[in-house]
C-alpha cells in the first residue's frame, strides 16, 4: 500500500500510523441542557469497545507522522487494501491548492 | 463398524488404528493400503450442533463434544478445506507463559492437553517440547518476567529466570553486543514448544469423525435460520439449509462477518498478521526464541526452515497478506537478534486474519442471540488454544455454563470492566 497524501504527495506506508475506523464519534456524557444523559454507559460503551469491522470500503484514520503529521481520512477497502480516496481528517488544518508549476 | 452414521458412506478402513504395526504392514505392502482418514458426507438435515469452521479450534469443539460430552450428532461446516485459514498459517507454537487470572488456568490447561493429544488422537501432532526463551534487554525488563515467572510457577506452570551467562550455553549464536538491546537473560518455559499445525487439523478431523461427526467441506455459511422470538434455528449455507438445536462459531478473522448475519457487533477488529519461513538449514535453533523489544521471534522446524514473525501490519485487513514495513521490521529485528540469519535465503511470507479483541484475551461465551455461541478473539494466540479452545468451547455448547478454565472469557466483561489485558495496552487491538 502506498498513501498519497494530500499534503505531501504519495508516500511509502512506513511513514503513516494507523488509529482505525473514523466512524466512532466520542459521546458526550451530558445533554444539551447540561443534564446528565441516562444512556452514557451504553454510548460509551459502544463507542470504545464496539466495533463494525467492515469487510469492504472503510473510513479510516490515519496520521502521517513520517511527512506533515497530518491526520488522514482514507477510504480503503479492507479485502483488497485498494486506497480509493484521501482527504485531510476534520481539523487537520486547510488543504493546500495544487501547485500549477513544479518547484523545486 | 462403532459410531456409524446413517448415510453408510463409512468406509470400514476408517477405522484403523496407527501405530508402529499398521505402519510396518503397510510399508511391506507397497503403502498401498492406506485408507483416508475422514469421510465426506453430504449434510443432513439436521444436527444436534453445527460448529461454523473447520479450522483446528472447531474441529477439535466437535472431537470434545462426542468425546466429552456425548454429543455425537454434529456439523463442521468449512467455507473452503479444513485447516485453510490460521490453523495453517500460523507459526505453531505451543506455551502457556501467561500472568493473568483467567489466562494461566486456561493456558495451562492447553498445554496439559497438548502433552496428551497424540495417545489421545491416535495420530502423530509431532508435538516437540523444546522450550520457548523470552528474551529481556533491561533490569525493568528482567523483574517483569521474574514477576511473570513467580505468577506462572504459583500456578504450578514451570518457569525458569535464566541470567546472560546461560543464554550464551544455549543459545551462542546471538549477538551479544548490541548496545541498545543487550541480551542479559530470558524467562525460559521449558515445557513449550512447536507442534505440526496441519497434523493438529487432521488429527482432531479424523478423531471426530470416529465418533461420527460430518465434516463437511465447501459449505460457507450464507445466514442464519432464526424462528419468531429470533432463536437461532440453523444455518443457511451454499450447501442448503441445515436445522439445528445450537450454532456454534469458531470463525476467527471472520467472526465479525458471521456475526453481522445474525445482527451483532462485537468488541473485535480484523487484523493482517505475517509470518515467515526460510529455506531449510541444518539444526541451528533449539527451541523457540522471542525477542520482544526487537518484534521479532523464531523457531526451526523439523524440516529445518526458520519460522519467524514479529508484530501486526497494524491496520484492518480481510486480504490474508500483508505489506513492505512490517517484512523490514521484522527481517531488521531477526538481523539485530542474529546477524548470520542475512545469510539465509527467505523462502515463503504469508499474511492471516487475526480476531483482535478488544483486551487481547478471547471471547467464549453464549451471545445475546438464542442459540447462538461464540469462541473468537483469539488474537495472534489461537494455535497454541486449540484444545483446551475445543474443550471449553465443547462444555458451553452441552452445559450452556461456561468450564471452570473460560469463566473470564466472557463477552459481556467489557461492559462490566473486567477486561483481561495481559500487555495492558487498552482498547485499540492493533497494539496487542
Amino acid at each position: 500500500m502506498r498513501i498519497a497524501c494530500p499534503f505531501c504527495g504519495e508516500r511509502e506506508l512506513g511513514e503513516f500510523t494507523y488509529l482505525g475506523d473514523a466512524a466512532p464519534k466520542r459521546p458526550s456524557a451530558f445533554a444539551a441542557d447540561g443534564a446528565e444523559q441516562p444512556d452514557a454507559q451504553d454510548l460509551f460503551f459502544d463507542y470504545v469497545y464496539l466495533r463494525d469491522n467492515i469487510a469492504g470500503d472503510m473510513d479510516e484514520r490515519w496520521y502521517h507522522g513520517g511527512g506533515c503529521r497530518s491526520w488522514l481520512t482514507v477510504t480503503r477497502n479492507t479485502t483488497t487494501h485498494e486506497i480509493k480516496a484521501v482527504g485531510a481528517a476534520p481539523g487537520a488544518g486547510a488543504q493546500k491548492p495544487a501547485k500549477a508549476g513544479a518547484t523545486s | 463398524m462403532k459410531n456409524g452414521n446413517a448415510l453408510g458412506q463409512r468406509p470400514e478402513q476408517t477405522e484403523m488404528r496407527y501405530s508402529i504395526f499398521s505402519l510396518a504392514k503397510a510399508a511391506l505392502s507397497g503403502h498401498k493400503g492406506w485408507t483416508r482418514a475422514w469421510r465426506d458426507p453430504q449434510p443432513k438435515k439436521h444436527y444436534d450442533v453445527v460448529i461454523i469452521g473447520g479450522g483446528g479450534h472447531g474441529l477439535a469443539t466437535a472431537y470434545y463434544l462426542a468425546k466429552e460430552y456425548g454429543i455425537r450428532n454434529v456439523a463442521v461446516l468449512e467455507k473452503g478445506w479444513i485447516g485453510s485459514g490460521n490453523a495453517g498459517r500460523n507459526t505453531t507454537i505451543i506455551r502457556s507463559n501467561y500472568m493473568l487470572p483467567g489466562n494461566t488456568g486456561f493456558y495451562e490447561l492447553s498445554m496439559k492437553l497438548w502433552e496428551r493429544q497424540e495417545q489421545d488422537l491416535n495420530y502423530n501432532t509431532m508435538v516437540s517440547q523444546r522450550g520457548i526463551i523470552n528474551l529481556y534487554h533491561s533490569d525493568a525488563q528482567r523483574d517483569a518476567f521474574a514477576r511473570r515467572g513467580n505468577v506462572m510457577r504459583i500456578n504450578g506452570i514451570d518457569a525458569e529466570l535464566l541470567d546472560s551467562e546461560q543464554i550464551r550455553k544455549v543459545l551462542p549464536f546471538l549477538n551479544y553486543n548490541n548496545a541498545r538491546f543487550p541480551v542479559m537473560g530470558g524467562l525460559w518455559q521449558p515445557r513449550a514448544g512447536t507442534a505440526r499445525h496441519d497434523a493438529v487439523v487432521w488429527g482432531y478431523a479424523r478423531a471426530a469423525d470416529s465418533f461420527g461427526v460430518d465434516i463437511i467441506q465447501n459449505c460457507e455459511v450464507t445466514g442464519f435460520a432464526r424462528d419468531q422470538n429470533g432463536k437461532i434455528t440453523g444455518v443457511e449455507t451454499a450447501r442448503g439449509t441445515i436445522s439445528a438445536g445450537k450454532v456454534g462459531m469458531a470463525v476467527a478473522g471472520s467472526t465479525s462477518r458471521v456475526a453481522a448475519m445474525a445482527g451483532m457487533r462485537l468488541p473485535i477488529e480484523s487484523h493482517v498478521l505475517q509470518a515467515f519461513v526460510s529455506e531449510a538449514i541444518k539444526p541451528l535453533i533449539p527451541g523457540v526464541i522471542t525477542f520482544g523489544a526487537g518484534h521479532f521471534y523464531v523457531s526451526q522446524s523439523d524440516k529445518g526452515g526458520l519460522v519467524f514473525g514479529g508484530d501486526l501490519d497494524g491496520y484492518n485487513s480481510y486480504a490474508q497478506r500483508g505489506n513492505m514495513p512490517v517484512m523490514e521490521d521484522v527481517c531488521e529485528g531477526g538481523m539485530a537478534l542474529m546477524p548470520m540469519i542475512g545469510r539465509v535465503r527467505l523462502l515463503r511470507q504469508w499474511g492471516g486474519i487475526m480476531d483482535m479483541s478488544m483486551d487481547g484475551t478471547p471471547i467464549i461465551d453464549r451471545t445475546p442471540i438464542d442459540g447462538l455461541y461464540l469462541n473468537a478473539g483469539w488474537c495472534y494466540g489461537g494455535f497454541k488454544a486449540t484444545p483446551a479452545s475445543g474443550l471449553v468451547f465443547a462444555h458451553l455448547l452441552a452445559r450452556d455454563e461456561p468450564h471452570e478454565e473460560a469463566k473470564r472469557f466472557r463477552l459481556d466483561r467489557f461492559r462490566r470492566g473486567a477486561m483481561i489485558d495481559e500487555k495492558g495496552q487498552g482498547a485499540q487491538p492493533n497494539l496487542h
